[in-house]
């Protein structure tokens, strides 16, 4: 009993991560249609980001401020300007496309211009199990929860709470009637991308610790945020939350109960039959599709 | 008199909507019937369900006696129920002649003999008988994405006919027409009926073209049907007028 | 075969000089010369199947590497164990056609991005199945020493003579190819890219010919791994990962998806292009490549080929409207007299 649910800690971790990236994955696509196959990319590169910053004699908190405004301009502002505004007028699969090629683009820079290497990354609390209600939990699991969370609370809070998230809705929801509204449609697309790009920088932090820092991890990650999106539904940001918590546990728990082999497949055949037999996601509205 | 559809109470309900509830009425052989109604009052609901793009909630839809009920839309086409839609739909990319021949192939042989047969399925002597009676050779060879708005319209609604349809279901063919086309298709359209004895059923917002067009009239409001008869007949009458003057 | 010399002259000496330059440059290059274009003839063969999926029917797919790494691992292990490369090609059309079959049912419910993720799981699924059955396919340790094929006693183990062999399964796959595109299934395909609804009411079965488009293209997927795995000699997982379908998926967009000739242009640029740039940019080739992509991509969603049409397109327009413009002064004069 207590393996599991030490088990179902861990997926809780793992799965505030997929969350964090699956809503910023969901939160593109609302905005502008954009399909970001580079978002797992977009998880592995500020870590490389930190390690630069440290590697020049910088303390973490101050590595990890530069790399929020990295971020912030690389992963939001330029990636809106430059590829996702000359493509968007092309259609959805060019610009999937597109994201395509720069995952490669930012995979195979990281490669050429930092190391091939898996290098490790330091953590917000030191590696040590704590003892809670008589199951041992790692105390870095219990940090990623409690900073997801944070982040999740506040996201949903400046979303629902706030002018400028109404307006950020708006703009989501339809657009045409929000300029009408006289809601400025183009800000808000930009904030948008910008909570993106935060959202990354946390989740890698969170996560390289874990995993450690190497240019081909955000394969698995994007893979992951993709089938948490889905899972909780592609329009709706509640289910990619949801959808990354549950992947994370079914993730830790197919590990651990089927073959360590096939672990990666049990989400994908979870993916599959999401798509099949309930394409608007497990918590989504159904999108009215016209005839 | 034969008849060649029958719509037995028909139902769809969308949700609490019922966009058609409960609709009856039989087209007979060779005639141009005329389906109209206010915006939203389920006539295009109706076609859908009638075409087998959408499953009726309840009902009974037949061609010639034989129930096709649900069948899809690409095997009801091949047993000579042929359709146009409300907005227009061409195939830009290829040719008028194109358009024509792909309007016809499906109907000619099985999907191993086409494979394997001859390009044009041998039917490019029938595209462009179909195209001098639509006066359309000068544009034979053009991409039909590159026509004017009312050719692609006559382009459409002669794909329509290419396979020498029993039944054909046209979607606002008028809509979005200038004059002298609309003339020109009015013409074409009595013609194919007279010539090639194919049954229409025509959805129209212009008033003046389906009374001038149409044989018979059946009026829908409210997912019902509020009345039919000659167009005389219905224009006289004051459920009618009521419902359009109520809108 | 005359009349298309006739009506299309220019097209058919473009494509005569080509097949000359395919047969006598390779003679002017060294083995990895010729193991490079033998590379490109195999990539084609995929693309031009996957283009045949997306470009002609409008189904997107991100399977098509798992069909080459199938394909590759039929061929791998029936050679090996001494069956004849023929053998492994017949067995992978079948498997291949029917998997690629099953695979195009999920198309009849989904589409676009939906469809690109079942289509991405199942590649994904595929890896995973060539990591861990080691019994078949002996997992990360990979499979040694395929051997080339031998027609009639020669021996194909030189480079040279192996690209001639693949040159010749490109140029018949082509031919085989053109003549579908242009038969009424092409027209039907075309029909269901453009315009589904449409197609259906005019008769055309969309849901037999959604499941053939898949069923043919990852067909040609699977013929094209059949070829490389003799081309490589040792196969192991990895190249069969989801990055080469995106690199398919990438080669059809780049050459100009629907275009015939947009695979071997596509095919090209990401099989010799990344080659020719890692002489000047030494290890940055890949990235030099994914960023000419992009850039290409913003320029020209349609690819180079759909460059090439836009601008044939506007010369065309202003040809005929310098013809019309030369034309009205005359009419003009003419209702004046």
């Amino acid at each position: 009993m207590s393996s599991f649910a030490t088990l179902v800690i861990a997926g809780l971790a793992t799965g505030a991560i997929y969350a964090l990236i699956a809503i910023g994955f969901a939160l593109l696509w609302q905005a502008s249609q954009t399909i970001n196959f580079a978002q797992g990319e977009f998880v592995m590169l500020p870590a490389f980001f930190a390690l630069v910053a440290m590697g020049l004699g910088l303390p973490y908190w101050a590595a990890a401020l530069i790399t929020f405004v990295l971020a912030a301009v690389l992963l939001g502002a330029m990636f809106k300007r430059l590829l996702v505004d000359p493509m968007l007028k092309h259609g959805v699969i060019p610009l999937a496309m597109a994201t395509m090629a720069l995952a490669i683009f930012l995979k195979e820079s990281v490669k050429d211009l930092y190391s091939a290497e898996a290098y490790p990354f330091p953590s917000l609390v030191p590696p040590v199990n704590v003892n809670v209600l008589g199951t041992n939990v790692s105390l870095q699991h219990i940090a990623i929860i409690v900073v997801a969370l944070v982040t999740l609370v506040a996201l949903t809070w400046l979303l629902d709470h706030t002018t400028t998230g109404r307006q950020m809705q708006a703009t989501a929801q339809n657009p045409t009637v929000a300029r009408i509204l006289g809601i400025p449609v183009e800000r808000m697309i930009m904030l948008t991308f910008l909570i993106n790009a935060v959202l990354v920088v946390i989740a890698s932090l969170l996560v390289t610790p874990i995993y450690l820092a190497k240019f081909s991890s955000g394969e698995t990650l994007g893979l992951a945020a993709f089938v948490a999106a889905i899972i909780g539904g592609f329009n709706q940001l509640r289910g990619a939350i949801v959808g990354g918590f549950l992947l994370g546990v079914i993730d830790n728990l197919a590990a651990a109960y089927v073959s360590t082999q096939y672990r990666a497949a049990v989400p994908l055949f979870i993916l599959i039959a999401v798509i099949l037999f309930r394409p608007e996601g497990l918590f989504g509205r159904k999108e009215e599709r016209t005839v | 008199m034969t008849k060649v559809l029958e719509v037995h109470d028909v139902r769809k309900h969308f949700g609490g909507i019922k966009a058609v509830d409960g609709v009856s009425f039989d087209v007979h052989e060779g005639e141009i019937l005329g389906l109209i109604g206010p915006n939203g009052c389920g006539k295009s609901t109706l076609f859908n369900v009638i075409l087998g793009q959408l499953a009726p909630t309840a009902g009974r839809v037949a061609l010639d006696g034989r129930d096709i009920t649900g069948m899809r839309p690409s095997g009801l086409n091949r047993l000579g129920v042929s359709r146009t839609f409300q907005l227009l739909q061409v195939f830009p990319q290829l040719s008028v002649r194109e358009n024509l021949i792909l309007a016809g192939q499906e109907h000619e042989g099985s999907m191993l003999s086409r494979l394997f047969g001859r390009r044009d399925v041998g039917l490019t002597p029938a595209a462009d008988r179909m195209i001098a009676f639509f006066r359309m050779q000068h544009l034979a060879e053009e991409k039909a994405g590159s026509l004017s708005y009312g050719q692609q319209k006559l382009l459409d609604a002669a794909m329509a006919f290419m396979a020498g349809p029993r039944l054909v279901l046209l979607d606002e063919p008028a809509g979005g027409v200038n004059l002298t086309m609309l003339a020109d298709l009015k013409d074409r359209l009595k013609a194919i009926n007279t010539e090639q004895g194919a049954t229409f059923v025509v959805i129209e917002h212009n008033m003046e073209f389906v009374m001038s067009l149409c044989s018979r009239v059946v009026v829908m409001a409210e997912g019902r049907v509020l009345a039919s008869g000659s167009p005389e007949q219905v224009r006289a009458n004051p459920a009618v007028i009521d419902a359009y003057l109520g809108h | 075969m005359m009349r298309v010399i006739r009506q299309r002259p220019v097209a058919t000496a473009i494509a005569l000089l080509s097949l000359a330059v395919l047969l006598v440059l390779p003679i002017t290059l060294g083995r990895f010369g010729n193991y490079m274009l033998a590379m490109w003839a195999t990539m084609t063969i995929a693309a031009m199947g996957l283009n045949l999926t997306l470009g002609y029917a409008g189904q997107i797919s991100l399977a098509q590497g798992a069909f080459v790494g199938i394909g590759a691992y039929i061929s791998a292990i029936m050679t090996t164990n001494g069956w004849p490369l023929g053998a492994a090609l017949v067995v992978a059309i079948v498997v291949c056609f029917a998997i690629g079959w099953l695979l195009g049912y999920p198309a009849l419910r989904v589409q676009h991005h939906y469809l690109a993720f079942v289509t991405l799981s199942f590649s994904t699924l595929a890896y995973l199945v060539f990591r861990n059955e080691e019994w078949l396919t002996k997992g990360t340790y990979g499979i040694y020493s395929i051997p080339r094929p031998t027609i009639l006693g020669y021996s194909l183990k030189h480079h040279l003579d192996f690209y001639y062999f693949a040159l010749m399964w490109l140029v018949v796959i082509s031919l085989l190819m053109w003549w579908l595109v242009r038969s009424p299934w092409g027209r039907a395909f075309t029909a269901l890219r453009e315009n589904p609804l449409r197609a259906q009411s005019l008769g055309v079965d969309t849901r037999l010919y959604t499941l053939m488009a898949f069923a043919i293209g990852s067909t040609m997927g699977g013929v094209a791994g059949v070829l490389y795995a003799p081309l490589v000699e040792f196969i192991d997982p990895n190249p069969f990962a989801l990055a080469l379908s995106f690199n398919l998926l990438l080669m059809v967009i780049v050459g100009g998806s629907g275009y015939f000739l947009g695979p071997f242009l596509g095919a090209l640029i990401a099989v010799l292009l990344p080659e020719w740039l890692r002489d000047y940019t030494s290890d940055f080739y890949l990235v030099a490549y994914a960023l000419l992509v992009m850039i290409l991509l913003i320029f020209s969603p349609t690819g180079i080929l759909g460059l090439v049409d836009r601008l044939a397109t506007s010369r065309r327009a202003r040809r005929a409207s310098e013809a019309r413009a030369a034309e009205t002064p005359r009419i003009k004069a003419k209702e004046g007299a």
